[in-house]
């Protein structure tokens, strides 16, 4: 059922939308929160399962350590304040995809709150994104609807769920209302998900795969007429799964609320369900108020009161801001706004990293790691990294074709072929040079008696440049690399024109 | 303490997915009342400068270290399921989405 919405421009025009993003992260530990059963992904299914996930009487739960000082880690990383003491809660529901039914969870204690996010936007302004709190929870088990529509609630008779996901550590982390964001609010909201999935990763946290469920996003929007200061009523659009459908889901949101409020309407403050497919989303459960839940404390299990001395001996730990980071490697290698943005999206930057750690000029590492090898992982569906170490591509294999070129062995074309001849697996790029006979020729009689034919041959070109056209010399160049097949170094070849025609 | 209304016992018994018949309810209202009432003179108690306790043990950071214990297997876990299909949980149609 696709319902009315407007233009968003025309929403825009009457309304200021507000936004709030809840950012769930499942964690990498290697147990569950709250037992020791395995977290890996793509098991058999309730393998994973224990009386304490499944929540069979007697059983009790225990907290992982791990997965409190990731908590920790993460909200330090949001600049967040981290409690002195702090309790689980019970979020009572009742739905088959949590056995207990309650879901062990954290409610007016988290672990973190208060903190903030600085987001850059693709035109280098930055937005600041205010975090309420950042909160520990469980996973929930992972239905598949049989019957009906493949997948969908809609129209299944029944449902087969797998507990294997039940228990994993989640932390939830949840924005302010994002305010002033205008027009840009579809693409704040997708740079957001982006800085904070580039900072978990950084963290090494979590995989945060969203196409995996590692990391998903509830899309909260509401409008407000232009200059009110009063907030709308709120639609809470849950799994918005990929950095594109965040900002699509934003958009339609906002075209969907302008046209029921300009047509005189109510919004509905409920769970509307994503489609992927159609960019569109409809109305799911109402949403229940929070003292449906009756969240109260867990009984089973103690306050999490981490010391100072801990909460500074993880901060310690924190890697370099990402965003920092790119910043200060984009002025190391003297890359250009274009360039960087080139390597960034084409996830090379940790392997330039290491190219100019292993000796490679910074320019020479982003032409050799982002051009033919590029091409080729792009063709192959893999990113270059990975590509390159398939292929057993190193490094250090650019250093060593940089350096053949340096060392006059190999001019640029010819180090083209060689890098092609090492991408095809003929060996390292001394090996392919040596196999395709490629070198430049270092007879510097041959090199001579070149220039001077060609020289003789157009005595014309070298009159003019006898006069001081120097610039005249390419097209002389062009014509010694020719005769010497071009095996020579053109560098050396122009120096030598303009030596025997007066110009050095 | 505003009392206890049926409408309030109705609502809770929906909550918990209690099914409760007229007259359970009205005699729940009654039950539940006396229990309130009861636990409201402990709220009397004088706790100025008392710290709220919300476990009887003073212990904080009870951890486990992130290793991992062989889980139950699937066949004991499917074993308590009242309905198994493809090794999962078989449960009713859960919710209609539109």
């Amino acid at each position: 059922m696709t319902e009315a919405t407007i233009p968003f421009e025309e929403a825009l025009a009457a309304y200021d939308p507000v936004l709030g993003l809840e950012v769930h992260v499942e964690l990498n530990t290697a147990t569950k929160m709250f037992c020791g059963c395995a977290t890996t992904f793509g098991a058999e299914p309730n393998s994973q399962v224990c009386p304490t996930c499944l929540g069979l009487p007697g059983a009790l739960p225990v907290v992982n350590e791990k997965g409190v000082e990731s908590a920790i880690r993460i909200g330090l990383a949001l600049n967040c304040e981290i409690a002195e003491w702090c309790r689980f809660a019970r979020k009572n529901y009742f739905y088959p995809d949590m056995p207990k039914n309650f879901q062990t969870s954290q409610y007016d204690e988290p672990i973190s709150f208060g903190g903030f996010l600085d987001v850059e936007l693709d035109d280098g302004t930055v937005y600041r994104v205010e975090i309420e709190r950042a909160h520990m929870e469980e996973d929930t088990g992972k239905s598949l609807h049989v019957g009906g529509a493949t997948g969908r609630i809609h129209g299944a008779d029944h449902s087969l769920v797998d507990y294997n996901r039940a228990g994993i550590p989640l932390i939830e982390i949840v924005t302010k209302p994002m305010l002033g964001t205008g027009e840009r609010a579809p693409e704040i909201a997708r740079a957001y998900v982006a800085a904070l999935r580039d900072l978990v990763k950084a963290l090494g946290v979590s995989d945060v795969k969203m196409e995996q469920g590692s990391m998903r996003c509830d899309v909260n929007l509401s409008l407000m007429p232009k200059g009110s200061t009063t907030l709308g009523t709120r639609s809470e659009t849950k799994n918005v799964n990929s950095l594109r459908s965040v900002e699509r889901a934003v958009r339609y949101e906002i075209g969907r609320h302008g046209a029921i409020l300009s047509s005189g309407g109510k919004v509905v403050q409920e769970t509307r369900h994503w489609h992927e497919d159609t960019g569109i989303t409809t109305s799911g459960r109402e949403k229940s108020d929070a003292e449906d839940y009756r969240y109260f404390p867990e009984p089973d299990l103690v306050p999490v009161a981490p010391s100072r001395e801990t909460v500074e001996a993880l901060r310690a730990t924190l890697p370099e801001n990402p965003a920092a980071r790119l910043r200060r490697l984009q002025s190391t290698w003297g890359y250009s706004d274009l360039e960087m943005r080139d390597v960034v999206n084409a996830g090379l930057v940790e392997t330039i990293e290491e190219t100019v750690a292993a000796g490679a000029t910074p320019a020479g590492a982003r032409k050799w790691w982002s051009g033919e090898v590029a091409r080729r992982a792009n063709t192959d569906g893999q990113d270059v990294s990975s590509y390159a170490a398939g292929l057993g591509v190193t490094p250090a294999h650019v250093v060593e074709l940089e350096g053949l070129v340096t060392a006059g062995r190999l001019n640029d074309s010819m180090a083209r072929q060689v890098w092609e001849g090492v991408l095809d697996g003929e060996g390292t790029p001394t090996l392919v040079a040596d196999a395709r006979g490629l070198e430049l020729v270092r007879d510097d009689g041959a090199l001579e008696a070149a220039v001077d034919a060609v020289i003789a041959a157009n005595p014309e070109v070298a009159d003019k440049i006898r006069e001081g056209k120097v610039q005249a010399a390419g097209a002389l160049i062009g014509q010694v690399m020719k005769a010497m097949k071009g095996q020579a170094d053109a560098a050396k070849a122009r120096a030598l024109i303009l030596a025997k025609l007066g110009q050095s | 303490m505003a009392e206890l209304t049926r409408d309030d016992v109705a609502h809770l018994a929906g909550l918990a997915r209690i099914d409760l018949s007229d007259a359970e309810l009205d005699r729940m209202v009654g039950e539940l009342g006396v229990i309130l009432e009861s636990v409201a003179k402990v709220q009397k108690a004088p706790t100025d400068g008392v710290e709220p306790m919300s476990h009887p043990l003073p212990l904080t950071n009870v951890t486990r270290a992130d290793v991992v214990v062989p889980s139950l297997g699937t066949q004991a876990v499917l074993a308590a399921a009242p309905a198994v299909e493809d090794d999962r949980f078989s449960v009713p149609r859960i919710l209609t989405e539109d």
